[in-house]
């Protein structure tokens, strides 16, 4: 909202955000209920490793959503950018290693495009980023289906080493999401970049006053937004050893890389939050799909304690920072 | 606004270049269409009325090396129980759960419609150890190949449902499939028609492998007769979407003759849009849901259900039981797959069940029957 | 609080002059219209029309509760999931039973006006944003209906519970068959336009939308006004479902996307999202549009799929457009 006055942005010296105390308590109850009422061992390495395995596709795509959320807008569109990379990748390779040059090319390049497009509607166009990313994902979700219905092509063996493959007993994934991640976060914290993403979030006009380019912000956040949905996607792909049409969607990947973020921390406005509150927000979320697997809680009751969830962490952070919302 | 133009160029002509790369007549395999309309025809092994126990041509092999004694853990990963045949197919497996003694724990973990939850799913229960078989139902067919395949290393595994890539599993338990499902509704419809007429088909969703083998078993049937398909409509499982379609379709063309369906959930709607209309009933085809058989028999249709039975989700623990004490199963285990019909519709009428309750669940014996699946 | 007028102006006059200002629409829905019955000429044939508008009346009540929240700068996520609820529970209370219809109705809107109230005071005085309140809602509301159905549709709606939403007074002069559907929906957009531009509650949502501290400090009791709007949303969610459930049946995919279509018809009648600039008849020809362009793309006999593109590319040009020409005439927020 442009008319918003910018909150004084508090001292953050040796305060632990909010966030880390929720996932730790989450953590901790899940273990509790675990250990009296459910099944194994919460705390096994491998039952970790699960939890990480769990957050990574979501967590990539949450990253990126970070930055969307940072600047004011938000992207719905890339659930079906996931399905479109993961099948149009596997579709390149057709199994041939020599061919995945050709793929990272063209679905990065395809995730520029609606990155870009994205942003031009937000800022050029003044549409609304709701309806703007939406009307983008409809026009993905229909050329998709137009074009495959199916799993298309295959990626070969050596892909799946994303996915699958480990360094000493660190699987590879999880280091490639913590470089993300990290990457992520020096952005926002050490570049102009990430400084212009947090002005022009806080408040648009101000930025624009006080000489940022803050169309060109934007529209980079987006394509950051986008470039994460494709990276998900390559992942899906090495993961399922081929893309298919639904994979994005079935995942939810759009509202809750939406929900990861505010979960974690960030404001909806935009403006404050960051990329390690959007980690832990989706670790809490595999948290808690792991407590309900092993405490077996169907997946109906599963729905209706995710949703009050997110209200309830969110009610928890608009109570401590007395911000006005819309 | 002109940098805006050029990125949506960009983005039309890559839409262009992905949509003549694509590929169609994907699904249609013509040697599994043969296998399964020679299968409809053969006669199957097992006790007589009890068709989850029965089994077209199996091949029998030895799982003496999974021999165990019991009590048993079995562990069984969901792709969702997101849509009402899964509903009551899972009812009916928790029942028969319960029929087995030897079964002290029964393990079920949910996907929630989502392949790459399930493969995290499956890691997990290999990773906890406590499980002696795992059953799966995927989500899709290519995708959790390679998390069936690293289970198959750790314990025997049943496939049932949609298939895998890969023979690893001990037994991989369906139906006879989706082609015979698609041929036999376009076969009635074809003998109904003998002048020709107007075909309508009503889809759920484009690319789900199930579903597309039904139409790929249809699609070829019409073409061959002579039969005019006016449209193949996609109207997602929505019965607002279905009825609309259909009226279109009726302001369009007059009269439809015959609607041909992918599966029956929303045949109703279908029918309830020819009744607002004013139409006369076309031939339709459904599947084995209460509604349709209901409204079928009180307004005297002139229809066919092709079923994909829910009794299938017996099957899985009556083979993890034989599994885990060694006795042979078939490695391909094809269930039968009746067509309900005029003369058959009476004994599958079960108006004390609920509106989407499959009659085919094979569980009216079963402990809890009806009140646990909904009925009164 | 640019359409907030003073002084008084007779409601209708008032909705015309808003109509001048965000017309696009009206003129989009014509040509669709006239697309339409190049192709098909029965489609303007009163039944049809009326057929039409039937099949229209779930989607327009929808929109113009949506419209409520989307002015005082909030959205409603969870009209799609009340939309499910409604439809499930109504035929798990009713069980085919006739008798019961009214007092179902009665527990179907007290569902309604729970939900209303509690996604406005979350947002109101917990101060979550409304996308969020309502995305949580939209999850929780879902997870009720299949929890409490068991996954699976139970019982069925009567058919004096249907009949709202399916059946048709025949035989009346030039109209033909006339659902009671429009006649219902008639009636409440009637009274939708009223509440809107003529009382108080239309102007302070307005006026909240447009600038929250100012509405607080002209006086007006925010809180209120916004737990209003949500409630007046879910309200319009129950009755959708209501209708919908009479016209298509029971299924657990009833309400899927529904709060989408009707933010998309909102902003597709020229309200701005975050809030401040609204008008009742264009949300209402908004929703009217989608439901045409739906129509339009079946008759056009394009590939399914692609579909799906059109519509998202027509909802981001409509949109374009509309925000291109408000910036013109000065608002400084686009759509």
């Amino acid at each position: 909202m442009s008319t918003r006055v910018l909150a004084p942005r508090r001292s953050r010296r040796l305060r632990i955000p909010i966030i880390w105390w929720l996932l730790a308590a989450t953590f901790l109850i899940a273990w509790l209920l675990v250990s009296q009422y459910g099944r194994g061992d919460f705390v096994a390495p491998s039952n970790l490793n699960n939890i990480v395995e769990r957050s990574t596709a979501l967590g990539i795509v949450a990253v990126g959503q970070t930055f969307a959320i940072l600047v004011g807008s938000l992207d719905l569109s890339v659930a079906y950018l996931i399905s479109v990379t993961a099948v149009m990748a596997s579709f390149i390779m057709q199994g041939d290693p020599s061919r995945v040059p050709l793929a990272l090319l063209v679905v990065f390049a395809i995730g520029g495009v609606v990155g870009v497009t994205n942003g031009l509607l937000v800022t050029k166009a003044r549409i609304n980023p709701l309806i703007a990313t939406l009307g983008v994902g409809l026009i993905l979700r229909g050329l998709l289906n137009a074009s495959f219905q199916n799993f298309a092509g295959s990626v070969p063996a050596s892909f799946q080493y994303l996915a699958y493959g480990s360094i000493g007993p660190i699987p590879v994934p999880m280091l490639l999401f913590a470089a993300l991640v990290a990457i992520a976060a020096l952005t926002l914290k050490r570049t102009r970049f990430g400084a212009h993403i947090y002005a022009v979030g806080g408040d648009r006009a101000t930025a624009r006053l006080s000489g940022i380019r803050s169309d060109r912000v934007v529209i980079g956040a987006h394509v950051v937004t986008s470039m994460t949905a494709v990276l998900t996607g390559l992942y899906l792909a090495s993961r399922l050893r081929s893309g298919a049409p639904w994979i994005g969607t079935d995942g939810v990947y759009d509202l809750e890389s939406i929900a990861a973020v505010v979960v974690g921390g960030t404001v909806l406005a935009g403006g404050r939050g960051g990329v390690l509150g959007t980690v832990a927000g989706v670790l809490i979320f595999a948290t808690l799909d792991v407590m309900f697997n092993q405490l077996g809680i169907g997946s109906y009751t599963k729905q209706v304690l995710r949703g009050l969830i997110i209200i309830a962490a969110v009610a928890i952070y608009a109570y401590r920072s007395r911000e006005v919302v819309g | 606004m002109h940098r805006l133009l050029t990125a949506l160029t960009l983005l039309f002509v890559l839409a262009g270049l992905t949509t003549a790369l694509a590929q169609s007549g994907e699904f249609y395999d013509p040697e599994q269409l043969a296998f399964e309309l020679a299968a409809m025809d053969m006669e199957p092994e097992g006790p007589e009325g009890q068709p989850w126990i029965q089994a077209i041509a199996p091949e029998y092999i030895d799982t003496s090396e999974y021999a165990t004694e019991g009590p048993w853990t079995v562990c069984f990963s969901n792709a969702g129980v997101n849509n009402p045949w899964r509903v009551v197919g899972y009812t009916t497996m928790e029942a028969e759960v319960e029929l087995h003694p030897d079964i002290a724990t029964f393990v079920h973990v949910d996907a929630e419609g989502s392949d790459n939850k399930q493969i995290s799913d499956i890691s997990g229960l290999l990773a906890s150890g406590d499980c002696d078989i795992l059953i799966v139902s995927p989500n899709t067919t290519a995708a959790l190949t390679p998390a069936v395949e690293a289970a198959c290393e750790q314990l025997p595994v049943i496939v049932f449902d949609r298939g895998v890539n890969t023979d690893c599993p001990v037994s991989f338990i369906k139906p006879i499939g989706g082609y015979a499902f698609g041929a036999a509704a376009a076969n009635f419809i074809v003998e109904q028609l003998p002048q020709g007429g107007n075909v309508l088909a009503l889809r759920i969703l484009p690319g789900v492998d199930v579903l597309e083998h039904r139409w790929a078993g249809a699609e070829r049937i019409f073409a061959d007769a002579g039969l005019r398909v006016v449209g193949a409509e996609f109207a997602e499982g929505s019965n607002a979407m279905t009825k609309s379609i259909v009226e279109d379709y009726l302001q369009l063309y007059g009269t439809i003759d015959a609607i041909w369906m992918d599966a029956g959930a929303t045949a109703v709607a279908a029918i309830e849009a020819f009744e607002d209309f004013g139409a006369p009933y076309p031939i339709i085809t459904g599947e084995d849901q209460q509604d349709f058989l209901l409204k079928w028999q009180e307004e005297g249709l002139t229809a066919v259900a092709p079923t994909f039975p829910t009794y299938q989700w017996r099957t899985p623990i009556i083979a993890a039981t034989m599994i885990l004490s060694g006795e042979d199963v078939p490695s391909f285990w094809v269930l039968p797959q009746p067509v309900v019909t005029q003369e058959t519709l009476e004994s599958y009428i079960q108006p004390n069940m609920p509106p989407l309750h499959y009659a085919l669940c094979g569980c009216e014996d079963m402990p809890g029957f009806p009140e646990r699946w909904g009925g009164r | 609080m640019s359409e907030a007028v003073v002084t008084r102006t007779p409601a209708w006059k008032l909705a015309l002059i808003g109509v001048g200002k965000v017309a696009p629409v009206f003129f989009v829905l014509l040509v669709l219209i006239v697309w339409i019955t190049i192709l098909n000429p029965r489609f303007i044939e009163p039944t049809f029309f009326l057929n039409f508008l039937r099949r229209s009346a779930p989607l327009m009540i929808l929109a113009a509760g949506q419209l409520f929240v989307v002015v005082s700068g909030g959205f409603d996520l969870s009209q799609g999931s009340l939309v499910t609820l409604t439809v499930l529970a109504g035929a798990l209370l009713a069980f085919g039973d006739p008798a019961t219809t009214w007092w179902v109705i009665l527990v179907l809107y007290g569902i309604g006006l729970l939900v209303g109230v509690f996604n406005g005071s979350v947002t109101s005085f917990l101060r979550v944003p409304s996308f969020i309140t309502t995305l949580g809602m939209l999850l929780t509301l879902k997870g009720i209906a299949l929890l409490w159905t068991g996954g699976a549709p139970r019982g069925s709606l009567p058919d004096n519970f249907r009949a709202f939403g399916r059946a048709t007074i025949d035989d009346v002069p030039v109209l033909g068959r006339l659902p009671w559907a429009v006649i219902i929906l008639v009636l409440l957009a009637a009274f939708f336009i009223y509440l809107f531009h003529r009382t108080v509650l239309g102007k302070h949502a307005l006026a909240v939308g447009d600038n929250q501290r100012a509405a607080a400090l002209a006086g007006i009791n925010v809180h209120l006004v916004r737990i209003s709007a949500f409630t007046i949303s879910s309200l319009s969610a129950v009755t959708a479902g209501i209708l919908l459930g009479g016209f298509s049946g029971v299924s657990i995919n009833v309400g899927d996307g529904l709060e989408l279509e009707a933010i998309s018809a909102v902003v597709l009648g020229g309200a701005a999202l975050l809030g401040g600039r609204g008008n009742m008849p264009a949300a209402l020809a908004g929703a009217l549009t989608l439901q045409a362009l739906f129509t339009l793309l079946n008759f056009l006999g394009l590939p399914s799929p692609l579909r799906v593109t059109v519509q998202g590319a027509i909802i981001i040009g409509a949109v374009g457009f509309a925000a291109w020409r408000a910036v013109r005439a000065g608002h400084e927020r686009g759509a």
